[in-house]
């Protein structure tokens, strides 16, 4: 009974492992660096392209929403053209992920921007605002 | 509901309204996320404490399997109701925050896949313990998946080190100080004690309400 009651668990254990490992390295490598892209673009292929937005690379024209960046890694750098406005965070010097494809004039079509957010939680550097202030102000002047 | 328990109640309203307070009016607002940024104060103490709630259930299946004790059982079951919901709320406000500093409301990277994987696991394990009538059998089934369960707490964590993930890195939970101004990480702690106090409440009106039940239909 016991015996049967473990092996049972075991089997349990490992079909469960096995489903969390199938599960998340499907998604293991959620983006490519553009060192990886530039190696071996595929054409047409569906890539999620991850790097830092290369500052002084950011082009924007407000009234057709062309944008164009520069995504690199240090030591590749890809173009991404995306239509469209780019998240909140979206900056210069600072990490985005794009998902798109790789058109075979050399750029990158990015169909969604998708700013990442680094660790790091900063006061603003002028700490004349208290917080609930801030707050108040902040609510009644939307977009800020 | 004994003194203690109403105490304990009494604690958590009070730590929660000092934790609102800290949250909203006293730490300053992030400098490059601005205002969003203060969802962090219910969604890291609500998975933090929802770890903590599984690790309870952890404990508990093991020393029901060992000790057949009815009480570890309850323990148990009440500490996967309440990781639940703490999961739940995590997943929601990481949700929220997603969609104005990310861009996406949802996105399947390894740790929001993982973190989702482990909120359907324990509403299994839930939904295990409600299927099986006999009582023992039920325990002892969940007791079994309850550990096994577990294998996927530091999946979660861990996932934003073994993989490259949309989400950032933990601040709080790494080795070497936290990449915080000391204000954020103050009105954080708050708040992770008064989800601390949150948990044990519910923990313990649940677990009363086990015993009753099992009173009334014994």
């Amino acid at each position: 009974m016991k015996a049967k009651f473990i092996v049972g668990g075991a089997v349990i254990a490992v079909a469960l492992a096995y489903l969390i490992y199938a599960g998340v390295t499907q998604s293991a490598v959620y983006f490519v660096t553009p060192s990886e892209l530039q190696a071996a673009p595929v054409a047409s292929k569906a890539y999620r392209l991850g790097g830092l937005v290369a500052p002084g690379s950011v082009r924007w024209e407000p009234r057709t929403l062309q944008l164009s960046f520069t995504l690199t890694d240090g030591k590749a750098s890809v173009p991404v053209r995306h239509k469209g406005t780019p998240p909140d965070l979206f900056g210069e010097g600072r990490g985005a992920i794009v998902e798109g494809r790789w058109a075979p004039e050399g750029y990158f079509t990015a169909a969604l921007i998708l700013a990442k957010h680094s660790e790091d939680y900063k006061a603003p550097t002028d700490h004349s605002e208290a917080g609930y202030k801030e707050l108040i102000k902040s609510l009644r002047r939307p977009g800020s | 509901m004994s003194g203690l328990q109403r105490g304990l109640g009494w604690l958590a309203v009070a730590s929660l309204t000092a934790g609102i307070v800290m949250a909203l009016g006293v730490a300053p607002r992030e400098a490059t996320q601005g205002n969003v940024q203060r969802i962090m104060y219910v969604h890291v103490p609500a998975i933090l404490i929802a770890y903590l709630a599984f690790a309870v259930v952890l404990v508990a299946s093991v020393i029901y399997l060992w000790r057949r004790a009815a009480g570890a059982d309850r323990l148990a079951h009440a500490s996967a109701e309440v990781g639940v919901v703490f999961t739940g709320i995590n997943i929601a406000t990481g949700s929220i925050w997603g969609k104005p500093t990310w861009g996406t409301w949802w996105t399947w990277d390894a740790r929001l896949t993982s973190a989702s994987i482990m909120f359907v696991i324990y509403l299994g394990y839930l939904l295990l313990r409600a299927m099986i009538e006999d009582r023992e059998r039920g325990a002892r089934f969940a007791a079994v998946l309850g550990i096994v369960a577990a294998l996927d707490i530091p999946l979660v964590h861990f996932s934003v080190y073994w993989w490259r993930t949309l989400h950032q890195p933990s601040t709080l939970l790494r080795p070497g100080p936290a990449p915080m101004d000391p204000t954020f990480v103050v009105a954080l702690t708050i708040n992770l004690v008064a989800f601390a106090l949150l948990y044990a409440y519910f923990l313990a009106r649940r677990v009363r309400l086990l015993e009753r039940e099992e009173q009334v239909l014994a």
